[in-house]
């Protein structure tokens, strides 16, 4: 018997575990005489709307629909309802509340989906509300309590005062009594130049755990009972479990079950993951491949290449004027062809997902960028219905998009499903993580520019080649076949719209779409165009003979916010004056999420190949800034995980199966290579954009531009380990 | 069986000798402080201290950290009071998910208590461990807060 041995009782560990008898966050109600129901939570305290539970302490919590995953939306969504509260934010806590809570409720919390630098952005007109009718509900207590008209009541840091007599009661005092009124019909929000905790760089709610070890990922789930799980999915994506000789493992330490995942994958299910993985491991297992395990990169890249000749069907994205005549009577002309390839999430926490199925209840504890889609996929794969499902979020590992599919929730529940009462976890292997992504979009781009006699740009074909990641995952969103989110950073408007006025423009998509499954990775289509667009940029600047930057600002005086951010890149480093010597400048920006955003780099390189970063400059307009602090952490991440992208990345395929198989063949930066980031931030107000994406467009062109400057060679490709550069 | 020293307790544990103490220590012992990333000792999610020194413990078996003494994110803090690299990761709100930062926290303790006074470039040769998110910036900011306290 294995034994699992714990010197002291993990608080969070046991709450999880509790949880798996009774409900995460139990909610009652009871319903007084003359009044609406009150709602309580599971400590009994009651509910002033469904966003705000005030405890007798004064203690607030503050319920969080999307997920965190490291971006600290938690805290900036905590920040928004607490602003109009106008409670005491050292008294604040947050709870999540479960997806089939809030399905048996009506979605009264909305969408829970975390992607698209939505977070913030797409929810912070509601929870405000949240906030403000809380408060609102909180003085009018206060002021029956006091027999005075409400409108003689302020609230300030959790306190009510009667401005007249000077009373003062506080929140936890008149909670109950609130939470037994009608909430106001509207609330009137503040104007943001009264906002106190917005804009203001707090700290994180849910730092102390993640230092200390007690912080609860998924792949730290512990219950009573449970077993682990080891997966291997038929590294072809698209074939099939043929066979495989059970009785090969079945004696093996630990072994408790040995089980066929759908068509495609087979689990083995012991008392340990690492008995489990072992065994996974020993266990012949003989795939159907299929047709798919023809296909290799070069097949791939063959097929887009094709996607570039004007003869093959395109979208049509942007478009003004008449690009390909004007292009045909040019004075002049420049063409390039671009390429960027796979990535893979690499996730530092692989996929996985704890699943405990019962005849009349299936629960699961998982990281989830969207809690409601991973309680469809429990709802689907269990084929229970939603009263008897439910999804408790547990922090992730990181997201970067990954964790916004839910195939690792289906097979965790798949699995549960064929062993019912005993909870299931189910961890990948890093191995697998890397054969099962759902990656980055490959796309090729064949650029053309032409100007006239004096230099001026007078036309821009722009042909983008490759995978559709809604063709994939969300067929219903294609507009006639079209991927309208293939354009992002270079559309005709909208929240990802292009910074450039050219008098004939074409932009458009040859559909390719491979056996490769395509995902949502940080920044999504933002990263291939932003590069295309903006190292050719470059390249047409060069041929025009001007400054990159000055180049740019005369085809953008239409875009003022592209602008105003370019500008401010430009200013803090410097562009104007020479850079120290054997350094190089390049820049870049691009609009994405709702954000306009630039950056520059300072590079030096030794022998053509050896790129040593010295500094990094990035500026971000996101209209309204909730918690600068982290806004500066996700600029500085995005160029982590970009430029991780650009040097190290690229997932290749061979015989239909993804090559690389782990970070010793996908590659990480370390701290090491990583230059301080120096986040200028220019929130003109007005409109809120995405912050955890945007940035990530403009890493990797900011980077190859200086490379250029320094060089003069042109890098067409991505990564540069393919081209034998990498970092000094 | 083996017997392991962890945290100060003895523990023993029904493993085979050539399981990972990664493994041991998160499956058996039960402390799952310490994280899994890789397996192959590349990204540093495991980093414990084994007498003292950072190691990967996803690339130590169980025979080979016998009777040697094994510290965990657990095990890290005295008592009640946490240990200055995580006061200092607390003060400066260095994690994000936070998944990496057990062993980006091991790794950085056991720097100081080899180096009190690193230089920048001592924690770039020191400092391997991966972070996806990307804390680099505050991870090189608190090792100097807490060199120059």
């Amino acid at each position: 018997m294995n034994q699992h041995v714990s010197p002291k009782m993990n608080r969070r560990a046991f709450v999880i575990g509790t949880a798996a008898v009774g409900a995460g966050l139990a909610i009652g109600l009871d319903i007084p005489f003359g009044g609406p129901a009150v709602v309580r939570a599971a400590d009994g305290s009651p509910e002033i709307g469904a966003w705000v539970v005030v405890r007798p302490d004064d203690t607030v919590v503050i319920r969080i629909a999307r997920s965190e995953m490291g971006q600290g939306s938690l805290t900036g969504l905590a920040q928004l309802v607490a602003e109009e509260l106008e409670c005491d934010w050292t008294k604040v806590t947050t709870e999540y509340p479960t997806p089939g809570q809030s399905v048996a409720r009506k979605r009264v919390w909305g969408d829970f989906s975390t992607g698209g630098s939505r977070g913030i952005r797409s929810s912070q007109d509601y929870v405000r509300k949240g906030g403000a009718t809380a408060r609102v509900m909180l003085i009018q207590a206060a002021a029956d309590a006091w027999k005075v008209p409400a409108s003689e009541c302020t609230a300030a840091n959790s306190v009510i005062t009667h401005t007249p007599s000077g009373r003062t009661t506080t929140y936890g005092k008149v909670a109950e009594a609130a939470a037994k009124l009608t909430p106001p019909a509207d609330v009137k929000l503040k104007d943001p130049k009264d906002w106190k905790l917005i804009g203001k760089g707090v700290k994180r709610l849910d730092t102390a755990d993640k230092t200390t070890g007690t912080m609860i990922y998924g792949v730290d789930v512990k219950l009573p009972g449970m077993l682990n799980a080891a997966i291997k999915d038929c590294p072809v994506f698209g074939g099939k479990v043929k066979s495989f000789d059970e009785a090969k493992i079945t004696g093996m330490k630990g072994v408790k079950k040995v089980v066929k995942v759908g068509d495609t994958a087979v689990a083995v299910v012991a008392d340990t993951w690492w008995h489990a993985k072992t065994a996974l491991e020993a266990l012949p297992i003989v795939w159907d491949e299929g047709d798919n395990a023809k296909v290799s990169s070069e097949s791939i890249a063959k097929w887009l290449a094709e996607g570039l000749n004007n003869d093959q069907p395109a979208y049509v994205g942007n478009k003004n004027g008449d690009a390909k005549a004007a292009i045909a009577g040019a004075a002049k002309k420049v063409e390039a062809v671009y390429s960027y390839p796979y990535q893979n999430h690499a996730t530092m926490e692989p996929m996985n997902a704890t699943a405990l199925y019962t005849a009349d209840k299936c629960e699961v504890w998982c990281g989830t960028q969207n809690g409601e889609a991973a309680f469809a996929a429990v709802l689907e794969a269990s084929g229970l219905p939603a009263e008897k499902c439910d999804v408790h979020k547990v922090m992730p590992g990181g997201g970067f998009g990954r964790r916004g599919q839910t195939d690792y929730v289906r097979q965790a529940v798949i699995i549960a499903k064929q062993m019912p009462g005993t909870p299931i976890k189910l961890l990948w292997s890093r191995e697998e993580d890397m054969a099962h992504g759902r990656y980055h979009p490959i796309t090729q781009c064949k650029m053309t520019g032409a100007f006239d006699a004096n230099n001026n740009l007078v036309a821009l074909h722009y042909r983008l080649s490759g995978q559709s990641i809604l063709f994939s995952l969300r067929p219903d969103a294609l507009q006639n076949g079209m991927d309208p989110a293939a354009f992002q950073g270079v559309a005709q408007s909208g929240e990802a719209a292009f910074g450039y006025s050219v008098p004939n423009l074409l932009i458009e998509h040859a559909m390719r779409n491979p056996h490769v499954p395509p995902g949502f990775w940080r920044g999504v289509n933002v990263n291939h165009n932003a590069i295309y667009m903006e190292c050719f940029m470059d390249e047409l600047a060069q041929a025009a003979g001007q400054d990159p930057l000055e180049f740019r600002r005369k085809l953008m005086g239409n875009h003022p916010k592209h602008l105003a951010v370019l500008n401010a890149v430009a200013e803090k480093i410097g562009w104007t004056t020479p850079a120290p010597q054997g350094v190089y400048r390049g820049i870049a920006q691009v609009m994405g999420y709702g954000s306009y955003v630039a950056g520059a780099a300072e590079i030096s390189v030794t022998d053509g190949s050896k790129i040593k970063m010295h500094r990094i400059v990035a500026s971000t307009d996101p209209g309204y800034v909730v918690n600068p602090a982290q806004v500066e952490r996700q600029v500085a991440g995005s160029f982590v995980y970009g430029l991780s992208a650009l040097f190290y990345g690229g997932c290749t395929v061979k015989d239909g199966k993804i090559e690389q198989t782990n970070f010793d063949t996908y590659n990480s930066m370390r701290i090491n290579e990583m230059p301080k980031v120096e986040t200028v931030m220019v929130p003109s107000g007005g409109f809120w954009g995405g912050v955890g994406e945007p940035t990530i467009g403009v890493a990797a062109p900011a980077v190859l531009n200086a490379y250029f400057a320094a060089t003069g060679r042109r890098i067409r490709s991505v990564p540069l380990r393919d081209q034998n550069i990498t970092f000094a | 069986m083996a017997n392991l020293t962890i945290n100060g307790k003895n523990f023993t544990l029904d493993v085979e000798p050539d399981t990972p103490l990664l493994w041991a220590i998160r499956e058996n012992a039960g402390l799952t402080g310490t994280k899994y990333g890789c397996g192959i000792a590349q990204c540093g999610a495991c980093t414990v201290h084994m007498d003292g020194a950072a190691i990967r413990s996803c690339g130590v078996s169980v025979s080979e950290a016998e009777g040697k003494k094994i510290t965990t994110i657990e095990g890290l803090a005295s008592g009640d009071s946490l240990h200055r690299v995580q006061e200092a990761w607390i003060a400066q709100d260095v994690p994000q998910c936070g998944y990496c930062q057990s062993g980006m926290i091991m790794a950085v303790a056991a720097l100081l208590n080899e180096k009190p006074k690193p230089t920048d470039a001592d924690i770039d040769e020191a400092i391997t461990n991966i972070c996806r998110c990307g804390t680099f910036q505050q991870v090189r900011e608190a090792i100097h807060t807490i060199a120059s306290a």
